[in-house]
């Protein structure tokens, strides 16, 4: 019912079906799936209904509807909201409420989709499973004592859970691609820049970027079009030309195209051959519609998990050093008057050691260690060196071929408390996202098949920068020609 | 002091507020003096998820004050986030430039207050670009230990420009401050306020002893929190007097004690040691992710120069090239800034008379805006007033003292100096009238006529003195003329 947003507008437009009837049916929905998948920090339902009705007001007076008009779409709780919490859920920011919207919310608001809530995540998007989470856990709508991929592992269960039809994550180093294939649905990191992050709560600055996450490839392309464009408020923000991206699904002729085939990525061990598989599939798949696939060779990648793991936790340990309960957020009841560093000191120190989960203390050590006087040049500046080649890969693969097909993941939604104690593990989880992170490219996870108990396995794309109507073309081919994005969970 | 070689070392950095409408990373208003928290935005609250976008209006003042300073501006620089909790800082880390800051390599040239007819050249290693943190306030009212904060400056463009420990005395310091200041006001890149912060200044020092043939250095010391030159000046005469009598108490030297930070108390005039053991900070410099490095081409930087206009410097010479001042009186009148300069020249214009309008504006025009408390561009007496009335005196048509009496009228009469001269009875004194008048008093005083004669010329300044009398417009210069004419006649 709720599967598509381009469905829903139609309905709408169509009269059989109104916003506050969709809006309903939304809240419903979470409703029924919240115990068991916990998907949201938060649902508005009262905004939701008032907008919905706003939006069915609009359309009785005969006004102009945005492209998103009535269609339910959740938010990943990393993105700054001015009606409802904000809580990157973490207790640090349990009863933060932003005065301010970030731009992609703004944009949501005046292409007037109806915001149904905020989706759990790893606190501060630090993790590959959602199960860091200060508020709780999500489960994957396919087996529920399975994780659903992180960090915007709400963002990704509440599609996969039938409630909204889109959500909004944030991938730093794979956090929209990894739940996506998790949970069996489609998402998208876009070229960094595209989307701007103004209201987005950092974590490492020159990784993160807001996507789409939807069952199939049109949605994805209408949720872009919705939130993509230059922001003057975000200086990294690219000042491009935003193309119709829905505009470009209409043909799935692939000739001419050419789809590189990454040849080390069949030796990485630990893989599950299932997943190998499928890509092998996918790629014949794009040939049957006329692409033409080359093997190619990134060199560097390698190097791509340690180069993330060094300037990301660099990044975060500096974006998080404003949670000091002095200002907002989490500030410790139990401040030391007598500590020898004094109270100061001491009211920093208990705010973060209460304020903040295991993972991102973890991540802030790691980073505050590797910028420490005397480590800069052999951590992080050698990092900054080696993102570089890592770019340089890309550049040189992209002058051979037109985009790169892949994997998502090493292996299908694992277990519950499965590697939540096994850090290096769970960051082995980004083995095939951060490339993209790292080298600041669009990047899109499809359903491409399920492994033998029925898990979604994920097909990826990599384009050039700014280069999404081509992955999204490319995509939309590829489920013209198969039907893994309509299977659902029998939840 | 002593009966060593000393030789003071001092280094200076400045942290200067430009004077932009808005602060350097949000459209905050950098108004000073607002009530608490009412110019904060999420940008400079460093609220979760705002981002920083940069002023290019700050930018391009740090541009010209570089190149005002003798910086070369590089093709690139960059912004990098420097690490550290205090209330003060809603981030966790300030904003600033480290490896590669937007000014380099600088000098200043300052007056040797040793010697006014030498210079000294004071190196500049970097000026970069941060912006300023908030205020705590401690609130001990009632027996309480509140402290408030406010978070109103944050954000606030600061260009710290840092010297090298070029400077031997705190008279040097002064110098260069003045000098600094100078270039700064008339960039008019800063209100150069210290009581409001807008200007700050730490100096760091210590001494260079000579010993029994070995040299040693004192421990460095930071001096903070100076609120006015003087302060600067009696502060650094105190610390080094200071560090010399430590030194011969206790010998330690700079190998033995890291840099410890110290505040001057002007009430008590004395330094207080702030920071005993400074650690030496890690502050985990790192290139700030959310903003782009900045490409300054090189037609930005030569659009800059252009507006530089004549710098003080060039000034200070030009006014002794061009009209023959002196050193000290050119420094002087510069050292007024922009307008009174403007004012020295349109006098010099109309007067014809450069030594003239030098004298009379250094004594009678700036103890005039002292006195009454005002600036140049309010002055009673417009600089064309002034040249009219200065050629009058050059002419031989008006005595300087008379000159005084009109110059007190316009002050407070809006007239011209003809009017004035007229309402005060100034009437040129035509020669046949002098003529008839020196006759007069000759013929009533033949004894200064033989002493005249027989060579004791000064004799005649009896004379002068009752032409005055009879009539105040006389000109003594021409009466004494026309005296000893008839009497050689
Ligand atoms: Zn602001």
């Amino acid at each position: 019912m709720l599967d598509s947003a381009l469905e829903l507008v139609r309905l709408q437009e169509n009269g059989d079906l109104t916003a506050v009837e969709i809006a309903e049916k939304a809240l419903a929905s979470v409703r029924d799936t919240q115990d068991s998948i916990n998907a949201f920090t938060h649902v508005a339902a009262e905004q939701a209904i008032e907008a919905a009705r706003r939006v069915d007001a609009k359309r009785a007076a005969g006004e102009p509807l945005g492209i998103l008009a009535g269609v339910p779409v959740a938010v990943k709780d990393v993105l700054c909201t001015n009606d409802m919490p904000t809580t990157c859920s973490s207790r640090m920011l349990k009863d933060f409420r932003p005065p301010y919207d970030a731009t992609v919310v703004s944009k949501l608001r005046e292409a007037d989709a109806v915001i149904i809530g905020k989706t759990n995540m790893d606190e501060f998007a630090m993790g590959a499973s959602t199960e860091t989470s200060a508020f709780g856990l999500t489960r994957n709508p396919w087996d529920t004592n399975r994780t659903p991929g992180g960090s915007s592992g709400g963002a990704a269960a509440c599609v996969a859970a039938g409630s909204v039809p889109l959500s909004l994550g944030t991938d730093t180093g794979g956090s929209i691609r990894q739940p996506a294939a998790f949970c069996g649905i489609t998402g998208m990191k876009p070229t960094y820049g595209r989307v701007s992050r103004y209201g987005l709560v950092a974590f490492a600055s020159s990784l993160d970027q807001v996507g789409p996450m939807a069952w199939s490839v049109p949605d994805v392309a209408l949720l872009l079009e919705a939130i993509a464009g230059f922001e003057p408020r975000d200086s990294t923000s690219l000042n491009q030309f935003v193309p119709k991206y829905t505009d470009v699904l209409q043909s799935s002729d692939l000739r001419g195209l050419r789809i590189g085939v990454l040849s080390e990525t069949a030796e990485t061990a630990g893989i599950d051959p299932a997943i190998m598989d499928v890509v092998n599939e996918a790629a014949k798949v794009f040939q049957s519609q006329g692409a033409e696939i080359v093997e190619v060779n990134l060199p560097h990648s390698k190097y791509w998990v340690p180069t993330y793991y060094v300037i990301a936790p660099c990044e975060a340990s500096s974006n998080l050093s404003r949670y000091d309960g002095a200002h907002y957020g989490h500030r410790t009841d139990s401040i030391d008057m007598h500590s020898p560093d004094g109270p100061l000191v001491s009211a920093y120190c208990r705010s973060r050691e209460e304020g903040f989960g295991s993972e991102v203390k973890r991540r802030i050590m790691v980073g505050t260690y590797a910028l420490s006087e005397g480590y800069t040049d052999k951590y992080y500046n050698q990092a900054l060196k080696v993102r570089r080649l890592i770019k340089g890969d890309f550049d040189a693969a992209f002058s051979q071929v037109d985009l790169l097909l892949g994997p998502v993941t090493p292996s299908t939604a694992f277990p519950l408390g499965d590697k939540i104690d096994d850090p290096l593990q769970m960051y082995l989880c980004d083995l095939f996202t951060v490339g993209a992170n790292l080298a600041g490219l669009p990047a899109i996870s499809l359903p491409g098949g399920s492994d033998s108990s029925g898990l979604p396995i994920g097909i990826q794309l990599q384009a050039p920068a700014l280069e999404e109507s081509r992955l999204l073309f490319a995509a939309n081919a590829f489920q013209t020609a198969t039907d893994h994005h309509q299977k659902r969970p029998s939840h | 002091m002593s009966t060593h070689q000393v030789t003071t070392v001092i280094g200076l950095e400045v942290h200067v507020q430009l004077k932009t409408k808005t602060k350097l990373f949000c459209g905050c208003s950098t108004e000073f003096g607002a009530p608490p928290n009412t110019q904060v935005c999420p940008v400079c609250l460093g609220l979760p998820g705002a981002l920083p976008v940069i002023n290019e209006a700050a930018i391009d003042l740090a541009i010209r004050t570089g190149l005002a300073i003798n910086c070369s501006i590089p093709e690139m620089t960059k912004w990098d986030r420097k690490q550290y909790f205090y209330p003060d800082l809603p981030k966790g880390y300030q904003i600033s430039q480290f490896d590669l800051p937007i000014c380099a390599d600088g000098y200043l040239e300052i007056v040797d207050p040793a010697d006014d007819e030498s210079t000294r050249h004071i190196g500049i290693i970097r000026a970069h670009l941060e912006e300023d943190a908030g205020k705590s306030m401690h609130d001990e009212v009632a027996g309480k230990s509140d402290t408030r904060i406010d978070l109103n400056r944050c954000g606030t463009p600061l260009l710290e420009i840092v010297s090298q420990p070029d400077l031997r005395s705190p008279a040097e310091v002064r110098e260069y401050l003045t000098q600094l200041k100078l270039i700064l006001m008339h960039l008019n890149v800063s209100d150069c306020e210290m009581q409001e912060g807008s200007l700050r200044v730490d100096a760091n020092v210590n001494l260079h002893i000579d010993t029994d043939g070995k040299k040693i250095a004192t421990p460095i010391v930071e001096v903070k929190n100076m609120n006015s030159f003087r302060a600067v000046e009696r502060a650094l005469e105190y610390e080094i007097e200071r560090q010399y009598i430590d030194w011969e108490t206790d010998g330690l030297t700079i190998d033995d004690r890291a840099k410890t930070t110290r505040g001057w108390d002007d009430s008590k005039e004395r330094t207080f040691i702030q920071r005993e053991k400074e650690e030496s900070a890690d502050y985990r410099y790192f290139p700030d992710p959310d903003l782009l490095p900045i490409r300054i081409p090189a037609e930005r930087i030569e659009q800059a120069r252009l507006t530089l206009g004549e710098l003080p410097q060039a000034t200070i010479r030009r006014l002794q090239d061009q009209h023959g001042l002196k050193a000290y009186d050119a420094n002087v009148i510069v050292n007024q800034g922009p307008a009174l300069i403007g004012y020295f020249e349109r006098v010099v214009e109309v007067s014809g008379d450069a030594k003239r309008s030098s004298s009379w504006i250094q004594q009678d025009v700036m103890r005039t805006l002292k006195e009454q408390d005002t600036s140049i561009d309010a002055f009673a007496v417009s600089s064309d007033q002034l040249g009219a009335l200065l050629k009058k005196v050059s002419a031989g048509e008006i005595d300087n003292a008379r000159a005084r009496d009109v110059f007190a009228y316009l002050l407070e009469h809006d007239v011209s100096v003809d009017e004035a001269m007229k309402s005060l009875g100034i009437e040129k004194v035509d020669s046949s009238e002098l003529d008839a008048l020196c006759q007069e008093l000759l013929d009533a005083n033949p004894q200064v006529v033989a002493d005249v004669q027989g060579g004791k010329v000064q004799a005649i300044g009896a004379l002068i003195g009752q032409a005055k009398k009879k009539n105040p417009n006389a000109n003594p210069g021409k009466v004494r003329e026309t005296l000893l004419r008839l009497i050689q006649s």
